[in-house]
């Protein structure tokens, strides 16, 4: 019985170490030679190199702009939607969803039209006789698009979290003399702690390692860390550098997941 | 009796165009507990929410202490509920549970830690303070759900079905808490619950109500005793409910044979129903009874046994400790202050009630 249902994960079991285990190896390998082959930490430390740690900082410091705004917009919504309980809900979630299903670089494409110096946003602020925009180019229309491709990532767990919190738990602070906004610090806040986890990780790490985003609405003016990896194994060819530039990233990326988790924990 | 404390004046909600409650009326007394008793759906968690502020009345007023509190918010109500299923706040220990109303009242620290021991102690869980809720059981938690709202020194408490979800071992320890825990706080209890033994145990005061109506008001004794309509009649204990004709004062036809009773004023050759507890109904041999009839069926039940008695067409339902075998000829007799005589529903009220059993 037992053995049998082991059997079922074995195509999952496959595919896993065909595409997750074997490349991570690969990727290990590469990062840790140079190109003889023997070891070396020099793909490593490259990370501290000024334009990459500027990279890197960068991408960062943009992820984590994303990431609050993502927070300060779903946050609000996701507890109107968790109120309303099914009925117009249910709509308005199936709302947020709908861009998901539309393929990423075509959304992310149709932003890079609407920003162009002479795209649609332009020519209506044009024809109104408004000055134009200049924000194509530049880290506000990144985090723009980061926002807007990571945004669901942020709303459903919240309004998940929100959901679940019983509705006697708020009328039972209310009771006991806390006014609506003792009420929201003091319980709901605290009580979707881990929705506020989940969301903020998922928008973080693929905000933090997006290189498609950067590419179409930051040109090739502002680089993320995203970016040079993908430099190096594109146009260099420099698959050691790339792979060790890429275990750093993985290791900042642990790092910050273990950090909320603990974080969590405590709460 | 006690001063009164709550009056609800002509209360009326719907939820969705559906009538919940029907122009309800009902005081509530210093230091009573009141029970609202009803089958779900009947309106009863409606005016608790309604006095605890969570739901606000269509029409109606709630009066507070002499003060119109309907549409005062429920932070600033001075009454605090026990919720069904706790609503304890799982991110906080015991001790912050209980601190919580406290807290937002800004009392020094000295005493709120003296209300928490206080409190602990009132609920017999002195220690727990450090613990998580998820970490106790049920009726702990349901202990701590109490503490919790006491501790605000609320004029009235309210409670939700707070034993819906504890097993019938631990409802019962929990009821004689109860009891204990009003007593020794001196404040008004206004309970809500479905089970009729629960109600009859605790209450001063019990309010049968069904379909936004209420039914009867009275003591536990009364209600049970002096059923005022088929529908009290039947939801609280087993009883046999029949139609009958009252001949004259003192005296009733039941299924074709004449019973003296104890009830007068009902007019004379006028349809009642009659209420009979099945333990009132007394078997003896046949030549001694009013009417005779066939045992049908017979269930041990502890403490008695239950037989079923065909008898002029009617099934009686008979409790007795004493055994009669299924297919004896039994007599049935009937005290005739046990005979409790009811009006036919004649009001729409009383009819929408009528169509339910």
């Amino acid at each position: 019985m037992n053995s049998k249902k082991h059997l079922l994960a074995a195509p999952y079991a496959a595919w896993a170490a065909i595409f997750i285990i074997v490349p991570l190896g690969m990727i290990l390998y590469y990062g840790l030679t140079d190109k003889s082959g023997s070891f070396t930490l020099e793909n490593l430390l490259a990370i501290a190199s000024p334009g990459h740690a500027r990279s890197l900082w960068r991408s960062v410091w943009l992820s984590l702009i994303s990431t609050a705004v993502c927070f300060l917009l779903a946050y609000p919504l996701a507890m109107i939607l968790a109120g309303k309980k099914g009925r117009n809900g249910s709509f308005i979630i199936l709302i947020f969803i709908l861009p998901m299903w539309m393929n990423f670089l075509l959304r992310t494409l149709a932003w890079q039209t609407l920003l162009e110096k002479t795209g649609v946003i332009n020519s209506i602020l044009a024809f109104l006789g408004l000055p134009a925009l200049k924000i194509i180019n530049t880290p506000s229309a990144i985090v723009l698009g980061m926002v807007y491709n990571f945004l669901p990532f942020m709303v459903l767990p919240l309004y998940n979290a929100l959901s679940k919190i019983d509705e006697n738990v708020i009328h039972a602070a209310k009771d006991l003399g806390a006014n609506k906004i003792q009420t929201f610090f003091r319980i709901i806040l605290p009580l979707s702690v881990p929705g506020i986890i989940s969301g903020i990780t998922m928008v973080f790490v693929p905000a933090l390692t997006t290189f498609v985003i950067s590419t179409l609405l930051g040109g090739s003016k502002v680089l993320l860390i995203g970016n040079i990896i993908e430099q190096e194994f594109t146009q260099a060819g420099n698959w050691h550098l790339g792979s060790g530039l890429s275990i750093v990233l993985m290791v900042f990326i642990l790092i910050n997941m273990v950090v909320t988790a603990l974080f969590d924990k405590e709460e | 009796m006690q001063k009164e404390l709550i009056r609800l004046e002509h209360i009326s909600k719907s939820f969705d165009g559906q009538m919940v409650l029907d122009d309800l009326e009902l005081n509530i007394h210093e230091n009573e507990f009141v029970t609202l008793l009803g089958p779900s759906g009947c309106g009863k968690t409606t005016t608790l929410r309604i006095l605890g502020g969570f739901v606000q009345p269509d029409a109606g007023k709630v009066i507070f202490d002499a003060r119109d509190i309907t549409g005062m918010p429920p932070n600033k109500r001075q009454l605090n509920t026990v919720f069904q299923k706790y609503a304890l706040f799982t991110h906080m220990t015991i001790a912050e549970n209980i601190a919580f109303g406290l807290k937002i009242k800004k009392k020094s620290k000295s005493y709120i830690d003296d209300k928490i021991k206080y409190a602990l102690k009132l609920v017999n869980l002195e220690g727990y303070g450090s613990r998580m809720p998820d970490s106790l059981s049920g009726g702990q938690q349901q202990r701590i759900a109490i503490a919790r709202a006491i501790v605000n020194e609320p004029k009235v408490l309210l409670l939700d079905e707070p034993l819906g979800a504890l097993d019938l071992k631990l409802r019962q320890e929990m009821q004689y808490e109860l009891i204990r825990m009003k007593n020794e706080l001196g404040i008004t209890f206004v309970y809500v619950t479905h089970d009729q033994e629960e109600a009859l145990t605790m209450s001063d005061t019990i309010v049968v109500m069904n379909q936004g109506y209420i039914q009867q008001i009275g003591s536990p004794e009364s209600i049970y005793n002096e059923p005022e309509n088929a529908f009290v009649a039947d939801f609280i204990g087993d009883s046999n409910i029949i139609a009958a004709t009252m001949i004259e004062d003192k005296c009733v036809e039941i299924l074709g044979t004449r019973f003296a009773c104890v009830d007068t004023g009902f007019g004379t050759r006028k349809p009642v129903d009659v209420v009979i507890r099945p333990e009132d109904v007394e078997l003896v041999p046949p030549e001694n009874g009013t009417i005779t009839g066939v045992v049908t069926h017979l269930i041990f039940k502890g403490v008695h046994y239950e037989m079923e008695v065909m008898a002029n067409g009617f099934e009686w339902l008979v409790h007795s400790t004493v055994l009669s075998p299924v297919g004896k000829e039994v007599g049935l007799r009937v005290d005739p202050f046990n005979i409790q005589i009811m009006n036919k529903p004649e009001s729409e009220d009383e009819e929408a009630v009528a169509l339910e059993l």
